[in-house]
């Protein structure tokens, strides 16, 4: 009775004895894109990320397969409540299989313990926190585009090796930015770096002023912007306002979005290092998505989270026709047991505690007058392979990983 | 030197943005504070009124190239009209009813134009560039003071004082506060009151709005910019008194200057140091540091 | 109190001495019931469940606002409390709902005692004032408090077994158990108002120097029914958590505060069934409009703004107008 919004890809389905649909739950495969469409997160994911499922399901050839696929999405306005009921009534009423994206982690925990009580299927690209694949993780659930772990330990280490080496850190003081600086901190001492200081802002706090005078004070060289959205964006354009990057110091932030440096524009972000595992402007294949994808989202480009959003996709469709079902718990582990590969992130592997392994780019933020062409904003400083990108196996506290 | 750790130059720094801060909430409760003092109406909307005058800044910018300097003159007259139908159409009916109600039906305006800004906008934020002339800054030695923050605290204390002084120390103040204790006796001289009431809330929403363009070069302009400073701005104008002028810009300062301490000694409560206050001083003078009692 | 206050109350449900409960009024309610007795085998119980919940503490809110007279803008710290007692109670200690809940309501209570004791000293928009100003330090507690978990809040909270009897996994269970809680919150408040005590806040809201000269304590019973409406809220908060299985920030945030005299206002302030009608629609509308993001938001507003307009006795206000009876 309740509905969320029916955006239907639907195939011409005229599939009286497919094989593959006879074990396909009521004969179609449903995805459920769940994220924030209006507020914090919109941009970096939001629509976008529907249009890149929807790609994901036209590239797969699910017609010419005959395969039925459905594809809805909701609001989740950042709240965690909201984000569960719209899961149970998905998985309940709606017969949706597959959840995917999800930012805000508080959400994705909610959604992960759900899905794995109804035996479903989740695959996080917006999320950040490592606890998905670590002590929450889940038969139920893939982890694609990035974790915290990931971030600190590419950012940290890159930039320590790179001659950043002292530290000073200005923090979101909820459970998120204290991770990513907890983690950061850790990588960036065991790298030989220092930390010289940190300072804890509200979340959503509007002035840096004071943060960023202590920051200059320390006289680090580099200060690490353990936060995200807004809070980020507002940091560095106040930094340019003090004249941060003129006074020698360099803004490593910790979790930055291609969206992010539009909306700040690059005569602000330029000099800016962070961590990505994917960059439109990468080679032809990525190219040639962004291509596709800008034009069916008015013009915006696509940001390592819609990237996931693809891959997933793509990658569960595989599964789910290998395994000609859509049960839940049974496509993951094949999704596991598949190697992964696709335009987007080439060649790859989900492990067995779902977390998807892949190299992480260190890129930086370009000048000016460097940039040619639209959203030409990155140059990518290193890649760091696969083998380090990703928390080892062994540390996570997950209990799917055999001792 | 150092107090508590802090070595004290760094203190002065503090301080100074603490000021800074305090410029815009000063301006923003002093605008609350005429609304209030001299309508008794609550304006809830006020900071969704301030984030439409970034909005409007915006658009001159994007739309019809003019900038800054015209937006500082522009913006605040085109919300201020916004805000003059508003008061005609709808708040003008509620001033025979408690005034609880003005509160909820601003409340009321302010979900409505932040819901519309925040669906067409989303919440990432637009730019709007700093204006030339006020780039760059002046190194005090204790600090790098960018030239835009001190200006500033020109503008607002400007701004401020100079509507401190029309209100208590010319004619028209002197209308203006005879009418809100009684409108009818002031009507019997022949002054048109209902008019004066539309304008003067159209001056408190100008003032909004001024301060969003004040806002816009070194805050991002989006849609939620007002959502939570709202209610920091309604607890320096009750701690202040509501109604009391001069206790809003004394308060306003003064909050900005202790809430940037408090990002010194104690960063994560700056966001709730100010209602700290505000209950205390609630419990010990309820009707506020300067307010006169009702 | 002014004319104005008095024309949203006169829709209340205050009838002159009525010593009986008027007939119309057990019709109502049994209409009520039987309306969500029915509900959960055509809508979606988890949906009904909150609007449940929403329901009851929008009628422990009524109760300070329409027979008291007092706007507490901060009721949030209420639920949101009580959520996060409840959710701590069951998951971490390991006690059964039946015992998790009455935790959380016990909190509230406590936190509505504290509160209460301080803020009742003022009125009107100072009262509203003290109360959003304690309601943002709970805020902040919340966030900084370590077993809250911040943002990612409370998560996968036990149900339990009622009673070490019920399994309340199952869904329709649930609902029945949250039903039954919800008729015993509502009776509760029918039964204070319609008691001498609920005669004292009358007239104490009324005339409160006459009520003085008459020898009573207003502040004792404005007091007391703080501490009732926190309680209640408490109860709905507790209720949320073990329906949800999580307790989050969401709950104790201002916009929560907000929420809540909206479905008041659009229900009808002062009457009994008001806060019941208006939370059910207020959930309703959020849940076919939460794909549409900002709308929810905007037509919250305009809500709020043609209530407050023309609309001033709500939903139920009107109807017992029209019918000539309160309801």
């Amino acid at each position: 009775m309740l509905i969320t919004r029916l955006v239907v890809l639907m195939v011409a389905g005229l599939l009286a004895a497919g094989p593959v649909q006879a074990q396909v739950s009521d004969g179609i495969v449903k995805i459920g894109v769940l994220n924030d469409q209006s507020s914090l997160y919109a941009d970096l994911a939001g629509q976008g990320s529907v249009v890149a499922a929807r790609m994901a399901v036209a590239d797969y050839g699910a017609a010419a397969k005959g395969l039925k696929v459905e594809i809805v999405f909701a609001d989740h306005q950042n709240k965690a409540d909201v984000g569960s009921q719209i899961a149970r009534q998905w998985y309940d009423a709606e017969k949706v299989d597959l959840i995917i994206d999800v930012p805000n982690s508080g959400v994705a925990l909610a959604v992960n313990q759900i899905t794995r009580e109804k035996k479903k299927a989740f695959i996080v690209s917006s999320a950040a926190s490592s606890d998905l694949t670590g002590k929450a993780c889940s038969p139920n659930t893939v982890h694609w585009t990035y974790d915290t772990w990931a971030l600190a330990n590419g950012t940290g280490n890159a930039i320590v090796k790179t001659g950043g080496d002292s530290w000073y850190f200005i923090t979101a003081d909820y459970a998120f930015g204290h991770a990513l600086e907890r983690d950061t901190e850790a990588v960036v001492l065991k790298s030989g770096g220092k930390v010289l200081g940190k300072v804890r802002h509200p979340l959503n706090n509007q002035d840096f002023s004071s943060f960023l005078l202590q920051a200059q004070a320390s006289k680090a060289k580099i200060i690490g912007l353990a936060n995200a959205g807004g809070d980020t964006t507002n940091a560095i354009k106040q930094g340019a306002e003090f004249g941060i990057v003129k006074g020698g110091q360099n803004f490593a932030g910790l979790l930055v979005f291609l969206t992010d440096v539009h909306a700040l524009g690059l005569e602000k972000a330029q000099g800016l290092i962070f961590t990505e595992s994917f960059y439109w402007d990468m080679n032809d294949k990525t190219r040639a998505f962004a291509k596709r994808f800008a034009e069916l989202n008015r013009g915006i480009h696509p940001t390592m989270i819609h990237a996931g959003v693809y891959a997933g996709t793509l990658h569960y469709l595989k599964a789910v026709e290998a395994l000609k079902s859509d049960d839940g718990t049974n496509v993951i582990a094949k999704m596991k047991e598949m190697a992964t590969d696709d335009p987007l992130f080439g060649k790859g592997q989900i492990r067995v505690d779902g977390r998807k392994i892949h190299p992480m780019y260190l890129v930086e933020v370009k000048k000016p007058s460097e940039s040619k062409y639209p959203w030409d904003y990155y140059k990518i400083r290193t890649t760091i392979p696969v083998e380090q990108a990703f928390r080892p196996l062994d540390q996570g506290g997950c209990e799917l990983v055999k001792k | 030197m150092s107090i508590f750790g802090v070595p004290v130059q760094a203190l002065f720094g503090q301080l100074l943005i603490g000021l800074i801060n305090g410029s815009f909430y000063a301006l923003l409760s002093l605008g609350l504070s005429v609304i209030f003092g001299l309508l008794n109406i609550i304006n809830f909307a006020h900071g969704a009124l301030y984030m439409m005058g970034a909005f409007v800044a915006y658009f001159l910018l994007q739309y019809a190239g003019l900038g800054y300097w015209w937006a500082l003159v522009l913006s605040p007259v085109v919300v201020g009209l916004v805000g003059i139908v508003i008061e005609r159409t709808t708040l003008k009916r509620l001033y025979q009813l408690d005034h609880l109600y003005g509160l909820l039906l601003t409340f009321g305006f302010a979900l409505v134009i932040q819901g519309v800004f925040r669906h067409e906008y989303g919440s990432s934020g637009l730019p709007y560039a700093m204006p030339a002339q006020l780039s760059g800054g002046q190194n005090l030695g204790f600090m790098f003071l960018p030239n835009y923050r001190a200006w500033v605290i020109v503008v607002s204390l400007t701004v401020c004082l100079g509507t401190w002084y029309v209100i208590e120390r010319t004619k028209l103040g002197a209308y203006l506060r005879a009418a809100t204790e009684n409108p009818t006796l002031v009507r019997a001289f022949g002054i048109n009151v209902p008019r004066m009431i539309t304008l003067t809330y159209g001056f408190g929403v100008g003032l909004a709005a001024l301060a969003g363009v004040l806002a816009a070069p070194i805050y991002q302009v989006n849609p939620l910019m007002g959502a939570d400073l709202i209610i920091v701005v309604f607890a320096v104008v009750v701690i202040g008194g509501l109604g009391s002028i001069l206790g809003s810009i004394i308060t306003g300062f003064t909050l900005g200057v202790v809430e940037g301490l408090t990002k010194v000694f104690y960063p994560e409560a700056s966001n709730t140091v100010i209602f700290v206050i505000m209950a205390l001083v609630l419990l010990v003078k309820p009707t506020g540091l300067f307010g006169r009692a009702q | 109190m002014t004319a104005a206050t008095r024309e949203y109350v006169e829709a209340g449900a205050l009838a002159p001495a009525a010593a009986a409960t008027p007939r119309h009024q057990v019709v109502a309610f049994l209409v009520m019931v039987a309306f969500f007795v029915v509900a959960p085998f055509v809508f979606y119980p988890v949906f009904l469940m909150k609007a449940l919940c929403f329901a009851l503490f929008a009628c422990a809110f009524n109760l300070l606002i329409g027979y008291v007279g007092l706007l507490s803008f901060g009721h949030a710290a209420f639920l949101g409390t009580a959520g996060y007692g409840a959710a701590h109670a069951a998951k971490v200690w390991g006690l059964p709902p039946e015992l998790a809940i009455l935790a959380g309501t016990v909190a509230s209570a406590g936190l509505g005692l504290v509160v209460g004791a301080l803020a009742i000293r003022s009125r009107g928009i100072y009262f509203a004032n003290i109360t959003l100003a304690f309601a943002q330090m709970i805020y902040f507690f919340c966030v900084q408090a370590k077993f809250t978990g911040g943002e990612d809040g409370i998560q996968a909270v036990p149900r339990g077994t009622l009673f070490g009897v019920l399994d309340l996994r199952p869904t329709l269970t649930m609902y029945f158990v949250v039903l039954a809680i919800f008729l015993l919150g509502f009776l509760v408040i029918y039964r204070a108002i319609h008691s001498p005590f609920g005669q004292v806040l009358k007239a104490v809201r009324e005339n409160e120097p006459r009520a003085v000269s008459l020898g009573y304590k207003p502040e004792q019973y404005k007091l007391l029914a703080f501490v009732l409406s926190a309680t209640l809220s408490g109860l709905a908060g507790g209720m949320k958590a073990l329906v949800f299985q999580l307790a989050s920030l969401t709950d104790v945030h201002w916009t929560m505060s907000g929420e809540v005299v909206l479905m008041t206002l659009l229900g009808g302030l002062g009457t009994v069934f008001g806060p019941v009608v208006g939370a059910f629609v207020m959930v309703t509308l959020e849940h076919y409009l939460a794909q549409l993001g900002a709308w929810v938001t905007i037509v919250q507003g305009v809500i709020f703004i043609v209530c407050v307009l023309t609309f001033r006795r709500g939903i139920v206000g009107e109807l017992a107008r029209v019918l000539r009876k309160p309801l």
